[in-house]
This record gives C-alpha cells, sequence and structure tokens, in this order.
C-alpha cells in the first residue's frame, strides 16, 4: 500500500460518505420536478445545502452547488466581471500572483477575450500577499477595477494569506471580492458572517462570492459550491432551466449534494482536533526534511501555514525526478505546480516568491490528511535521502553528456 | 513512449522479458500541440495520452520527462544552423545520439536503470568476446540501423531493441491490437516532429530568413533566382523556377547549396553522381574496425532509406574518406554515412566534403563542394 501524501491533490473519500451518496444515488427523482418523487429529491437537495452552508457560516440560500473548485471561480469571476460591466465599463481585475491555474487562466482568458486588464499584486518572500501593494493599486485603478480575488491559503506553499485585509480594501474600493476557499477549507475556520462583518462587506461590493470543492474534504469530486451574497449579481456561464437563482443552470446533482453534505459535517466536526493533530505531523515533517537534507529550504510562511502543508525546495535536485524516485519507492508526494501534459512547469508561485526558475523546478509538495498517520511520514523521510542523491546526481543536466561526447 | 504503436509493443516484450519496466515520455516541446489545433506531427497531449494508456495496459508506470530545453538546444537549434550552413542534416539522428541516447539515458541510470528500450528496427549481437555489436533489424524494409548509427560502444551497452527481429510493421500491429493498445493501427509518424505541420521549408523560412539569391550553372552563369538558399537541398529538380534553359534543354538538378552567398548551383543530372565522401567526425558502433590509410571493404549508406553501396573505407590524416564502388546520387554535406559490414553497424561519419564521380565539361572541380 503506497504512503499517500497528495492530499492537497485531493483526499480520501469518507467511508460514511461513499454510503450516503451510494443510498441518495437510488433515490428516483428531479429536484426541479413538481412531483411528489421530484419534492423528495428536493428536500434531500435542500437539507444538503444547509448542512454544507452551516460549514461556511452563510445562509443557504447563498450557496450555489457546481461541478467544483474550478467552475466556481469561473463563474465567480467571469459572472461578476460581466456584471460589472453593465453600468460602465470597468476592464479591471485585482489578484495577487501566485493564485490558482483556475483564477490565473480565468482572468487571462478575460484579458484576451473581453478586453480585461489584470493588475497583479506582489507577493513576499514568504509567499502572502502585499496589502500595501494592493491598496495602492486600489488608489491608482480603483474606478476601473470590475472584480478583485484572491487565495485563502497558497495551495502550493500552505502560507495563510491576509484575507480580512484584502477583502477589506475591496469593500472600501466599492469592488466585489472573491475568495478562493478551495484549499483553506477543512483546515482553517470559515465564517462568512464575521469575515463580511469583519471586513465592511454590505453584500454588494467587499467580499461577496467565495469558491470550496467537496473532494479536498473527502467528499466526491465533482461537486463544488459557490456562494454568493444575496445582493450580490453574478453574470451566469451556462444557461438552461434557471436552477440555482438562474446562476448555474443544470439538473442537480442530488446524490452528489448528499455526499458532500455528510463529509461537510464530518469535517466541521473533527476540524479543531484534526488541525492540532495534522499540525504536529507536519512540523515532524518539517524537520526531519531539514535533518535529512541540510541544503533543503521550506518555502512559505514557517508557522502561519496550512496546517497539512510541507514545501520544500531542494536546490540541485528536480522536483519531478525527486517525484518519481519517491513514487518508485511507494510514497506519493507532488510537486506542486502544474502539469501541461505531465511535464512540471517551473513554479509559478515560487517564481512570484522572488525565487529562481532553477529553484521552480525544484520543489516538492508533501501534504497530509485525514488518514496521514506517524508511519506515514516515517516512510517518506526514509525514503528521502536516497530520492535525494539521486535526483541530485541526475540534476546537473547542464554537464557534458559522456554517453553521447564525440570523439 | 512516444505515444506510438512501436514503442508501445517494446515497452511490452521488454515486461514479458522479465525486465522491470517504466515507461518514460519526451516532452520535447514546452508548448506541446494538440491535434485539436491542426498538429500533426508527434509529442503532441495526444500522443503523451496514447503513451500513458499504453502503460497502463502493459500495467507499468509512466512518467513524463522534460528535455525540451536540450531538444532545443541539441537537436532544433542544431537544425537551422546546418541549414544556415548549407549542410543538410538528419535531426532524428541528432535526437538519437544527443537525447534518447544520451540525456535520456544519462538520466535514466544516474536514477537507478540500466538501459534504454526503443521501438526502434535494428538488433544488438552480442559476440562471444563479449561485445556488443548493432546490425539491421530482420526485416529490412523496416531496418531503422541507419539513424542509430551514432550510437557508441557505451551507449549500445545500455540499449536494448524488441523489435529488431520482428518479420514486418504488421505483425507489431497484430501483435498491439492482441494485447489491447489502443494505438495498434495509430499511423506512423514520417515529419520532422518539431516541425507540426510538415512545412519545412515555410518553417525554415521563419527561422533562417528569406532573402533573394542568384542560382548559377556550373560556369557560374546565372540562370534563376530563388527566396532563400536553404529551401534547396543536393539533389533536388523540382521547384527550381530557372528562367534561362539549359542549352541541351535536359532537366537540370541542385548541384551544390552555398549559404554564405546565398546561391545555389544547378546542373545536368551526371554531375550529381559522387565518387568520393569524406568526413573528420565519426564513431564507431562497438569495436573499431582495423581501418587505416590501406582501405577495408564495407557497405556506405548515406540515407535512412537509401540502399548500401559496397565501398572501400580508409582513414587518412583523421579523415574517413569511402570510394563507392558506384558513385552515390544527391549526396550533400552535413549528411550521415553510416559505414556497414554486412548487416552490422561499423559506424559513421558526417559527410563533410563530396568529389564527383564524372567530371562534367570543362571544370570538373567547381562539382566539389566543401564545408
Amino acid at each position: 500500500m503506497a504512503v499517500y501524501l497528495d492530499h492537497a491533490a485531493t483526499t480520501p473519500v469518507r467511508a460514511e460518505v461513499i454510503a450516503a451518496y451510494a443510498e441518495a444515488m437510488a433515490i428516483v427523482g428531479n429536484p426541479a420536478s413538481i412531483h411528489g418523487p421530484g419534492q423528495q429529491a428536493r428536500r434531500l437537495l435542500e437539507e444538503a445545502r444547509e448542512s454544507v452552508a452551516a460549514t461556511l457560516g452563510c445562509d443557504p440560500i447563498e450557496l450555489v452547488f457546481t461541478s467544483g473548485g474550478t467552475e466556481s471561480i469561473n463563474l465567480a469571476i467571469k459572472g461578476l466581471y460581466w456584471q460589472q460591466q453593465r453600468a460602465r465599463r470597468r476592464p479591471g481585475v485585482i489578484a495577487p500572483h501566485g493564485e490558482h491555474h483556475a483564477t490565473l487562466d480565468t482572468i487571462e482568458w478575460l484579458e484576451r477575450h473581453e478586453g480585461a486588464t489584470a493588475h497583479w499584486t506582489p507577493l513576499d518572500q514568504l509567499g502572502r500577499a502585499t496589502l500595501d501593494a494592493t491598496a495602492e493599486q486600489y488608489a491608482e485603478y480603483g474606478q476601473e477595477i470590475a472584480v478583485a480575488t484572491a487565495l485563502w491559503a497558497n495551495n502550493e506553499v500552505g502560507t495563510i494569506q491576509p484575507v480580512t485585509g484584502l477583502a477589506a480594501l475591496a469593500a472600501t474600493a466599492s469592488v466585489p471580492f472573491h475568495l478562493d476557499a478551495v484549499s483553506a477549507y477543512g483546515h482553517l475556520p470559515i465564517d462568512l458572517v464575521a469575515l463580511r462583518e469583519a471586513s465592511g462587506s454590505n453584500g454588494a461590493n467587499g467580499l461577496v462570492a467565495l469558491s470550496v470543492s467537496a473532494h479536498k474534504i473527502g467528499g466526491p469530486v465533482g461537486i463544488g459550491a459557490l456562494v454568493v451574497s444575496r445582493a450580490a449579481v453574478v453574470e451566469p456561464l451556462q444557461h438552461g432551466g434557471g436552477q440555482q437563482r438562474g446562476l448555474r443552470s443544470g439538473t442537480q446533482d442530488v446524490a452528489a449534494a448528499v455526499g458532500f453534505a455528510v463529509a461537510a459535517t464530518a469535517m466541521a466536526e473533527e476540524r479543531v482536533t484534526e488541525q492540532a493533530r495534522l499540525g504536529a505531523l507536519r512540523d515532524r515533517v518539517i524537520a526531519g526534511v531539514h535533518a535529512a537534507v541540510p541544503g533543503a529550504q521550506l518555502s512559505g510562511d514557517p508557522t502561519d501555514r496550512l496546517d497539512s502543508n510541507v514545501h520544500f525546495v531542494f536546490p540541485g535536485a528536480q522536483g519531478d525526478s525527486m517525484l518519481f524516485l519517491l513514487d518508485l519507492a511507494g510514497v506519493a508526494v507532488s510537486t506542486g505546480s502544474a502539469c501541461q501534459a505531465g511535464v512540471p512547469e517551473p513554479s509559478h508561485v515560487l517564481l512570484a516568491m522572488g525565487r529562481t526558475e532553477g529553484d521552480a523546478r525544484s520543489a516538492l509538495r508533501i501534504t497530509l490528511g485525514r488518514t496521514t498517520t506517524d508511519a506515514d511520514v516515517d516512510a517518506f523521510l526514509r525514503a528521502l535521502p536516497t530520492a535525494y542523491t539521486h535526483a541530485s546526481r541526475a540534476g546537473s543536466a547542464d554537464r557534458d553528456t559522456a554517453l553521447g561526447a564525440r570523439p | 513512449m512516444s505515444g506510438g504503436v512501436d514503442s508501445a509493443v517494446a515497452a511490452a516484450r521488454a515486461v514479458d522479458a522479465g525486465h522491470e519496466v517504466v515507461g518514460v515520455h519526451l516532452a520535447l516541446s514546452r508548448m506541446p500541440g494538440t491535434l485539436r489545433t491542426g498538429s500533426r506531427g508527434c509529442c503532441t497531449i495526444e500522443d503523451s495520452m496514447d503513451a500513458q494508456r499504453a502503460a497502463n495496459l502493459i500495467g507499468i508506470p509512466y512518467y513524463v520527462w522534460d528535455f525540451s530545453e536540450r531538444f532545443k538546444l541539441d537537436v532544433v537549434d542544431d537544425f537551422i544552423a546546418e541549414y544556415r550552413a548549407g549542410r543538410t542534416p538528419n535531426p532524428c539522428m541528432r535526437c538519437n545520439e544527443k537525447i534518447k541516447f544520451a540525456a535520456l539515458l544519462e538520466k535514466a541510470i544516474d536514477l537507478g536503470f540500466d538501459a534504454v528500450v526503443t521501438g526502434h528496427y535494428a538488433t544488438i549481437v552480442t559476440t562471444p568476446e563479449g561485445d556488443r555489436e548493432l546490425h539491421r533489424a530482420s526485416a529490412w524494409a523496416k531496418d531503422q540501423s541507419y539513424v542509430l548509427g551514432v550510437l557508441t560502444t557505451e551507449q549500445l551497452a545500455h540499449s536494448m531493441f524488441p523489435l529488431g527481429a520482428t518479420p514486418s510493421k504488421a505483425e507489431v500491429r497484430a501483435e498491439a491490437a492482441e494485447r489491447g493498445f489502443t494505438v495498434a493501427n495509430k499511423p506512423d509518424s514520417h515529419d520532422i516532429c518539431f516541425i507540426p505541420d510538415g512545412d519545412t521549408k515555410g518553417w525554415l523560412g521563419e527561422r533562417v530568413g528569406t532573402e533573394t539569391g542568384q542560382v548559377l550553372d556550373r560556369d557560374g552563369a546565372v540562370v534563376g533566382s530563388h527566396e532563400g538558399a536553404h529551401a534547396f537541398t543536393v539533389g533536388q529538380r523540382k521547384g527550381l523556377h530557372l528562367g534561362v534553359p539549359a542549352p541541351d534543354g535536359r532537366p537540370r538538378f541542385v548541384l551544390e547549396v552555398r549559404p554564405k552567398d546565398n546561391t545555389v548551383v544547378v546542373g545536368p543530372k551526371e554531375a550529381l553522381a559522387i565518387g568520393e565522401i569524406a568526413g573528420s567526425r565519426y564513431t564507431w558502433a562497438g569495436r573499431a574496425p582495423a581501418v587505416g590509410v590501406a582501405p577495408i571493404a564495407c557497405d556506405v549508406q548515406i540515407r535512412a532509406h537509401a540502399d548500401p553501396v559496397p565501398a572501400a573505407l580508409a582513414l587518412v590524416n583523421g579523415e574517413l574518406v569511402v570510394h563507392p564502388e558506384t558513385p552515390l546520387d544527391g549526396v550533400a554535406p552535413g549528411q550521415t554515412a553510416v559505414l556497414y559490414s554486412g548487416t552490422r553497424v561499423l559506424g559513421q561519419f558526417t559527410i563533410d566534403r563530396t568529389v564527383s564521380a564524372v567530371p562534367v565539361g570543362a571544370d570538373a572541380s567547381s562539382a566539389d563542394s566543401s564545408a
């Protein structure tokens, strides 16, 4: 059995979720139908919506089920951007560097196809969005900004972002703000009512939208949620039956929603104890890596980081070589960065933090989850030194090849 | 594993032979194309998916290794530079020499592997003395030993070609179908993989630049013009668009490409016949033959699908000199001459200069070309 330390990619589905999902799947009825079976399905769906909303501190009516984090982020950013163009043209989008590709590529798409202008704000060396630089962007372009967005916690390096401050800057500038909580969900307390209040949102501006995904907390893949406050208006991306306040047409997946709800409830019950348990395991991994590879450098904030995230740069060893060797040794980790046809790109997050391209190719992300044990950590730390040594040997790719040398 | 049928079957046979096998797909472009955007070369996202699916079916792990930087430097840039210098390179050989059996093999050895297995049609024979020899595939129609001629003794020691003894490609496809590979009927790739639309001339034009130059006959008379010497290869007949007809009315062929002054020399077919080729950049595939100033007999092959021609091989002042028994047609500097003894590959050299076999007109030396 492989040691699985890539919980940020996806985490095992909880047994009770599988049972509830299968049970709900056996029930016939489209929740949009008027008849009895339809109403029964609707009841299950709305109960699920209430359960998930309870873990986010929002009204159930504000919660739109989507196919996952990527769709939620697309709907929030594009939907808010388009809505904001109605009264007058506002081409600006504000986001920190180092966002997830769902955000990066959505904003770049808006630039190419809608004439949007992206205002990327810098990260500091720990991967944290900088409030001063963001405030400057609002001061200079405030009237032109349609929408702002930010990660709650960086999915690669784990740094927790100053989200109250970022949301408050948007509220002050009367700009709707979307929070990407996909990686934070399950690892940080999320209370939208409190966060809106603390950041001065009036419901239409400031923090108005938040994205989460079920499979990051032990729910099924294929369902996520976008919270859209009652007063915010979002232009839908897909059109049809007008389900979910017209924001997301398409027959609603009752079974997946039920599975999501069971996962969310279980997560909320154990989050505080899990956070402490994972935080201790995380610190063991960090200390173990430092001991095994003295040259390794921890990325992100050493303390203000996700309880589940360990991210290191191993100078001189390519991340994908290490991943490969650890995988052959039965330990599944990630390089943390996006792949293009299976090839890890140099991490744009590390580049934004001021690391070199070489460093950005030499990263490994180890992420812990509900099923992670001390034995998993031991197995990883046992396999690491050999993987590092061999990858360093292969990493010096610039040298002349002895095998290909000409006489 | 390229995503094609040959490497998939080669991987499966290596597993059957009892080896511990890991599938590796080479990412050779930072921006891999996709068939949906009209690309038809290899290295597309779809090719990577095909390769992964084959690895799944064989039951081996699969990874993509990124050699895009090395590939650009050692193969693509080299290809452009060679054309700029008026030579005709073979990028597949360069890839074998610098990437597949060098960068990839070295990384594999560093990571703990023993050998690279590919779907090339060629055979490795181990002699009773323990030497590794490279030989033609048993089915000569599919033989690819020419493009492997660059392999050295050490590279051969770490290479395996499980398809070498297969009678035909049809047999490989049948085996792939039997194994349930989705790529069993995937068409072969023929083009240069980094020129996705197959338009080598246009691709080179963008990189080498187009500039109007003169087409000369062997006496130096201007007989036409062209839009860039790089677009011509020695032996080419079509697309010359000569304004001045030949005095004897017979077709003319490209005899020489001179990149320095951007001119192309044309002449009659007889002038293409080459009686001597020579080059100082050579390698031996295995134990070196006992060759010196006194010539030895061999066969020489100057293109992947050309017939081998019996020849005399000598090593004179550090330069390999080959005299074919019958003149060779359309040889250009930059091409690789692979030397055979029977089915065995002796080695190869890059052709630096050629000497015409049949002097035409009064000035025979103008058919010579040197790099």
